[in-house]
């Protein structure tokens, strides 16, 4: 049979003592959206995408683990650096469209740009009520950029300096 | 009454009767005197979508057979396609509560395989990383157990005192729940300006906090009665089960993988006591757990005195391929003991990952232990194994 | 009912008795609602360290409970397709009805009570006891098996704590020597304590044992947690009310919430003095009289809740256990140690 134990007050009494010294306290509630805590600067919040860096490399589309970078490109002629040289190709950006309603956040496509062409911020309000408007082009990417925070220090004893 | 000797059946089970419940469709017309519930895929108590077939006489369990499956993602399928940075990513998943515990082993195994060893800096990073996630993923158990057995109030202490632990996290990393920080050969970044003030910060809120939990509901007569005795594992039947972490060390069993396996990470280097409790039973897997996340904070504390500059990253090359060899890491992860073995045939991502998880052996000493009890011990039992779906899924 | 003379005025039978229904009629969503926004929304949420509703009607959220009951009130009216139709119906009403006709002998002053019944004690318990039957109805008719566990435990449960409560209102009575629960009131108000009689005499000093057990077993009433059982959250998911929605499922919140006012209201009567303050009488108790009552209930209700957010829950065996084995033997002792102590003073 079941055996209740010696009641002790005391183990009793404590736990009253806890919520009554809790309700006292002010609450640690922050009222979204009349007040807002600003998320870490590392915080994963959207990616921005600085087109100029951008080469059309597809290292970004082809490491993502959901496949939801598109990106497409073609090569124009542009004039040679100096006199007497040969015209050079570039590659231009037709399309480079992040579908937000897949990504999931890790940040690989960010890691492996050779040329620093994404940026990590920590903006997060974005939501939409069309999943279609999830999608963001190149346009609205390169408007993120505004929010990217600069790179910040690091802790006593790192070795690298402060990187996105 | 002594924990290490077999209990006896409380009924007897009638094995032709259960086989209808082999192909997970009950029919109820079959018994007329005992009842079948379904703790079903979608119940408060049942910590995600587990379902329980729970045979009753009453209040009493007379049979329970866990059907496991509802949240099979086929990770270790995902594994044949991808490459290591984006399994890492994929591997959070498994265990979302302590995430970062779970990035760990695989990478070791991958680093072992290379024959990489990542820079001491790094190394004690990880180790406060995974310390942190255990303090997480413990600060929910002490709340959500008490839940579970009733009282209210516990849950929202375990929620507001885990904000301080996920901003930390998130400070590092980038990610509150999945920060896929871990890259072969090291970390992918340093830790930010003062992060190791707020750290140390945190960790007397956590301290405060599990006293806090010790007076609410480890101190409750009510709680004691409701946890004492019941589900008793005894140590023999918990080892041949597989079930390993904290609810081993509650039934007496004095093995820790940080101390006893192969060591990893910084542990050698950390003077932490092992906790073990002689009973098996609710209780003490809820005091170990306490105990442990005491101890998880002063690890992090010695931890955090000790981290030696340098750099985070050894030399590797850009684009990985892990040559060819197997090998099995195993590591303790908040919920047990958490192995891969990584079978590698030089591409950039693994031939086949076999993932072993803690729930998964966890939970299958649930239809030994819940027969005889009653239905509201059940849910104890659920709360006080701790296991997590994605973990016994994957 | 006679005509009742209140402030002077001199009220017609047909007006005495229309006021008093459209109290009793107000006086219950009224009062779930005061204790379901005060107690379950701001002291709960602040004893969690949150803040509870903010936004609805401005401060503080004051409009919470009200918009919910109205949300209720526009809901589809679902019942299950095995469910016993008529007795699934009615099991929602007769919870209910227990509730109201508690409080027709509770006084809030001198002269204002519904109906002075002699035998008001036992009528008010008595009566308090017909949820039971509700409950059965709604676990049966649910055609649920959750639902079905919940009302049986529910049942055992309450019939088990019927004891205690009787028990440590019976050292009350005693003690008043009278069941009438004005003559209660004015038995402490016109006492003394050792010939001090500024403060009266609330029975609570005399009563402690008697408090304490009224407290724990109306909590065991009225199914708060330690006693939830039958509505145990994390294992049935509201046990007996499961199958219930909309305006059904209001009528349980508001019979839960007001048999605690009303449960509230009976422990303040009958140990803290009700409306009486010692050394006014008249027509100042009159006024003065429901706001001192509610007062008192609101800390006795206080008490309550603040357990019921703390503790968690006994198992059914253990609960029985500690009805028939702790609660009924002190109860017992209780009474002998207040006849004994009548008799000698």
């Amino acid at each position: 049979m079941p055996q209740l134990p010696k009641p002790k007050l005391p183990g009793l009494i404590g736990g009253l003592g806890v919520t009554l010294k809790t309700m006292l306290r002010p609450a640690v509630t922050v009222q979204y959206p009349h007040e807002r805590e600003a998320p870490a600067p590392r915080a994963r919040g959207v990616i921005a995408l600085k087109e100029e860096n951008c080469t059309s490399c597809m290292l970004c589309a082809r490491q993502c683990p959901d496949w939801c970078i598109y990106i497409e490109g073609h090569k124009e002629q542009r004039p040679p650096r100096r006199e007497g040289g040969r015209p050079r190709s570039v590659n231009v950006l037709d399309r480079f469209d992040i579908d937000y309603a897949l990504c999931m956040y890790c940040g690989i496509c960010v890691e492996v740009c050779p040329f620093d062409a994404l940026f990590w911020s920590p903006e997060f309000e974005y939501s939409e009520f069309q999943i279609g408007r999830l999608l963001h082009d190149k346009v609205k990417l390169g408007e993120w950029m505004q929010t990217v925070p600069e790179p910040e220090p690091l802790e006593v004893g790192a070795e690298s300096k402060g990187k996105k | 009454m002594s924990t290490t000797e077999a209990r006896p059946p409380a009924f007897q089970v009638d094995r032709a009767a259960l086989r209808h419940l082999a192909d997970a469709q009950v029919n109820v017309e079959l018994d007329t005197g005992d009842m079948i519930l379904n703790l079903g895929p979608q119940h408060p108590a049942t910590h995600g979508t587990l379902r329980l077939v729970v045979r009753l006489d009453g209040e009493r369990v007379v049979s329970a057979d866990p059907v496991i499956g509802y949240m099979h993602r086929g990770y270790e399928k995902l594994t044949e396609f991808r490459t290591y940075p984006q399994i890492t990513t994929l591997i959070n998943r498994i265990d979302w509560l302590s995430s970062f515990a779970n990035e760990v082993p695989f990478l070791n195994a991958a680093e072992q395989l290379m024959g990489i060893e990542a820079p001491p800096r790094s190394q004690y990073i990880r180790t406060v990383l995974t310390e942190l996630s255990r303090i997480a993923t413990f600060l929910l158990f002490l709340g959500e157990m008490g839940l579970q057995v009733g009282a209210l109030t516990p849950a929202f202490y375990g929620f507001r005192d885990r904000e301080h632990i996920l901003n930390l996290i998130e400070a590092a990393t980038g990610g509150r729940f999945h920060p896929n920080f871990n890259r072969i050969g090291g970390l992918k970044d340093d830790l930010p300006w003062g992060w190791i003030a707020e750290c140390r910060s945190a960790m007397k809120i956590v301290l405060d906090a599990c006293d806090d939990f010790e007076d609410l509901v480890l101190g409750n007569e009510i709680f004691e009665a409701r946890t004492r005795g019941i589900g008793i594992v005894p140590a023999g039947v918990g080892a041949s089960y597989g079930v390993s972490g904290s609810n081993l060390r509650a039934s007496g069993v004095d093995w820790d993988l940080r101390r006893d396996a192969r060591p990893y990470l910084v542990y050698p280097e950390l003077d932490f006591k092992v906790w073990t409790h002689p009973d098996g039973d609710s209780y003490s897997r809820y005091w170990i757990r306490l105990q442990e996340t005491r101890e998880s904070a002063r690890m992090v504390l010695q931890c955090l005195d000790q981290i030696p500059a340098g750099p985070i990253m050894a030399k590797v090359p850009r684009i990985i391929k892990v040559p060819e060899g197997e090998t099995w890491v195993e590591t303790e992860n908040p919920l047990g003991q958490m192995g891969y073995y990584v079978i590698s045939k030089g591409a950039t991502g693994p031939f086949r990952v076999k993932i072993r998880s803690a729930s998964f052996s966890n939970v299958s000493i649930l239809p030994w232990l819940l027969r005889g009890v009653y239905v509201p011990d059940v849910i104890t039992i659920l709360a006080s194994l701790y296991f997590i779906l994605g973990d016994i899924d994957r | 009912m006679s005509a009742l003379p209140v402030l002077a005025l001199q009220l017609g039978w047909g007006t005495t008795l229309a006021i008093k229904t459209l109290i009793i009629l107000a006086i219950i969503p009224l009062g779930a609602l005061i204790l379901g926004y005060t107690f379950l929304l701001k002291m709960m949420s602040h004893m969690q360290s949150r803040l509870g509703p903010m936004d609805p009607g401005g401060f503080h959220g004051w409009y919470q409970l009200v918009g919910d009951g109205l949300k209720f009130l526009q809901k589809e009216d679902i019942m299950p397709a095995q469910a016993d139709r008529r007795v699934f119906a009615v099991a929602p009403a007769v919870v209910v009805l227990s509730t109201f006709l508690v409080f027709l002998v509770i006084p809030i002053g001198p002269d204002l009570v519904v109906k002075n019944l002699d035998v008001g004690v036992f009528y008010a318990l008595a009566v308090s006891s017909l949820s039971v039957i509700g409950v059965l109805m709604a676990g049966w008719a649910s055609a649920n098996k959750y639902a079905l566990l919940g009302a049986l435990r529910a049942a055992a449960q309450l019939i088990a704590y019927e004891l205690p409560l009787l028990l440590a209102v019976v050292g009350v009575v005693i003690q008043a020597s009278t069941m009438n629960l004005q003559g209660i009131v004015l038995a402490q108000q016109n006492g003394a304590i050792f010939g001090f009689s500024g403060l009266g005499q609330p029975f609570i000093l005399t009563q402690f044992v008697g408090f304490a057990l009224f407290l724990v077993a109306a909590q065991a009433e009225l199914t708060q947690t330690p006693f939830d059982m039958p509505v145990a959250e994390s294992e049935l998911v509201a046990g007996y009310m499961v199958e219930y929605t909309g305006f059904r499922f209001l009528f349980f919140f508001i019979g839960e919430f007001g048999t605690a006012f009303g449960f509230a209201a009976i422990a303040a009567t009958l140990f803290l003095g009700g409306w009486a303050i010692p050394g006014v009488h008249g027509t100042w108790a009159n006024i003065l009289g429901p706001f001192v009552l509610f007062a008192k209930l609101m800390a006795v209700a206080f008490i309550m809740f603040w357990v019921r957010f703390t503790y968690p829950r006994l198992r059914e065996d253990q609960l029985q256990a500690v009805a028939w084995k702790y609660l009924i033997p002190l109860g017992l002792a209780n009474i002998l140690l207040t006849g004994v102590f009548k008799v000698a003073f």
